[in-house]
C-alpha cells in the first residue's frame, strides 16, 4: 500500500513538471501560431479576392448554413473585402467532404456580381502525383469568371465543362460540387452577406 | 566503449531504420519528398536527445515499475514541444508533417532507447546516444526521402532536376512506393556490407 502510494506520487511529481514546462512554452508559442494561421488566412484570402485595399480577416460576418447531426448550428465565416467603402469581393471556405482522402478545404472568392474572381486549396490529403495536381494553377484557374449561370458545374468526365485529373477524378468533382455550393449559398443569401455591418469577432 | 563510439553506433551498425527497423511508420509515411524526411527526422532527434537526457537524469528517481508510463509522460512532454515549436516557427513543415509529429510520441526508436539506454547509463553517454541514433534516423529518412522524390517527382528538395518533360513514377510517391525503395535500399545495404567482409 505504502508503495503504491510513492508510485503514484512519483508520477505526479513527473506530469506535473511536464505540465509546467508544457504551460511555459505553450504561452510562448502561442501569440506566433495566432499569427502564422492568421498569414496563411490572408495569403488565401489576397489569392481569391478581387483587389481589395482593407484587411478583409478583420471585416467579417457570420452566417449560419446549417445543422449538424446532433443540431447544432454550422457556420461560415464570409471574409469582405473593400475598395474605398465600395465592396469589391467576397471570401468564404468550403469544404469538400468527398475527396478522395478526406476533406479538401477550399477558399473561394466571388465579385459582388456571384463571379469567381479564384480559389485556393487550403488542406487536403489526397494522393502526392494524382489528387494533389487540384493545387495547380491550371486547374484552380479553370474556376475564375465561372458563375452558377455561365457553366455547367461537373467536370467533363460527368458531362460538365470542367477539367478533370487524368487519373483522379474524385478530387476535382469533390472540388467542383463543394464551390457549387458555395456559390448558391452566397447567391440565397447575397443581401446578408453584403449588408450586415461585420466587423472583427 | 568510448563516447565516440556510442555516437557513431547510431549512423551505421546500430541504424534505427537500416539496421534494427524500427520507426518504420514515420520512415515510411513521411518521406515522399526529401524535405519532410529531414523534417520529421530532425524533429525525431530533438525528442530523443531531450527524452534520452532526462529519462536518465532521473533513472535513479523512477521506480522500475513505473517507468514506462514515466517515459511516456516525458516523450509525449517533448513532442507536444516539438509539435508548438514547429507551429509557431515553420508552419509549412508543420502542415506537411501533419498527423506524423504527434505520433513521433509512440515511435518505438525513442522508448526503446529510453528503455535500453537511458535508463542504464549516465545523462551525457545517454544524450550522445541520442543524438546518434536521431542524426541516423534523419540520415535514412533523408535518403529514403531523396530517392522517393527524386524518381517519384523528378525534383531534390523541391528543385526540379530532369526538366518539365521527365514524366515522374509515381508509384515512389505512393504508400507502396515506400516499401519498394525501402527494400531496395536494404537489399544494397546488405550486399555492400556481406562484399566488405
Amino acid at each position: 500500500m505504502k508503495d503504491i502510494v510513492r508510485l503514484a506520487l512519483i508520477l505526479t511529481i513527473i506530469a506535473a513538471g511536464s505540465g509546467l514546462i508544457l504551460s511555459l512554452v505553450e504561452g510562448m508559442t502561442r501569440e506566433p501560431i495566432a499569427e502564422q494561421r492568421r498569414q496563411e488566412t490572408l495569403r488565401a484570402l489576397k489569392a481569391v479576392m478581387p483587389p481589395s485595399d482593407n484587411a478583409a480577416d478583420a471585416d467579417t460576418v457570420t452566417l449560419v448554413i446549417g445543422q449538424d447531426k446532433k443540431g447544432r448550428d454550422l457556420t461560415r465565416l464570409f471574409y469582405r473585402g473593400r475598395l474605398g467603402a465600395e465592396l469589391s469581393g467576397v471570401a468564404f471556405r468550403v469544404v469538400a467532404p468527398d475527396g478522395y482522402s478526406g476533406n479538401i478545404e477550399v477558399m473561394v472568392g466571388v465579385d459582388p456580381t456571384g463571379q469567381v474572381a479564384g480559389i485556393a486549396i487550403l488542406t487536403h490529403a489526397e494522393t502526392p502525383g494524382l489528387g494533389s495536381l487540384i493545387e495547380k494553377d491550371w486547374f484552380k484557374d479553370q474556376f475564375k469568371g465561372k458563375s452558377l449561370d455561365n457553366i455547367d458545374w461537373r467536370v467533363k468526365k460527368d458531362g460538365g465543362q470542367f477539367d478533370q485529373i487524368t487519373g483522379a477524378t474524385i478530387s476535382p468533382r469533390a472540388i467542383v460540387q463543394a464551390v457549387k455550393k458555395g456559390l448558391e449559398f452566397y447567391r440565397d443569401h447575397r443581401l446578408e452577406i453584403v449588408a450586415v455591418q461585420g466587423g472583427a469577432q | 566503449m568510448n563516447l565516440l563510439q556510442e555516437f557513431r553506433k547510431g549512423i551505421w551498425q546500430e541504424n534505427a531504420v537500416f539496421k534494427l527497423v524500427l520507426g518504420m511508420c514515420p520512415a515510411l509515411a513521411v518521406t515522399t519528398s526529401a524535405e519532410n524526411g529531414l523534417g520529421m527526422g530532425f524533429a525525431t532527434t530533438f525528442v530523443l536527445v531531450c527524452s534520452n537526457l532526462v529519462v536518465s537524469s532521473l533513472r535513479k528517481f523512477i521506480p522500475g515499475q513505473v517507468r514506462i508510463p514515466a517515459f511516456i509522460v516525458i516523450i509525449a512532454s517533448f513532442v507536444t514541444v516539438v509539435q508548438l515549436c514547429m507551429e509557431a516557427y515553420v508552419y509549412d513543415l508543420y502542415k506537411a508533417l501533419g498527423i506524423f509529429i504527434p505520433l513521433i510520441v509512440v515511435n518505438c526508436l525513442i522508448l526503446g532507447r529510453a528503455e535500453a539506454f537511458a535508463f542504464r547509463n549516465p545523462p551525457l553517454r545517454a544524450t550522445i546516444d541520442g543524438l546518434g541514433m536521431g542524426i541516423g534516423f534523419t540520415l535514412a529518412l533523408f535518403i529514403l526521402g531523396a530517392v522517393r522524390e527524386v524518381l517519384g517527382s523528378g525534383a531534390l528538395l523541391g528543385v526540379s532536376l530532369f526538366g518539365p518533360d521527365y514524366v515522374p513514377f509515381l508509384l515512389l510517391i505512393l504508400p507502396p512506393g515506400a516499401f519498394i525503395a525501402l527494400g531496395c535500399l536494404l537489399a544494397g545495404m546488405n550486399r555492400y556490407e556481406t562484399r566488405n567482409q
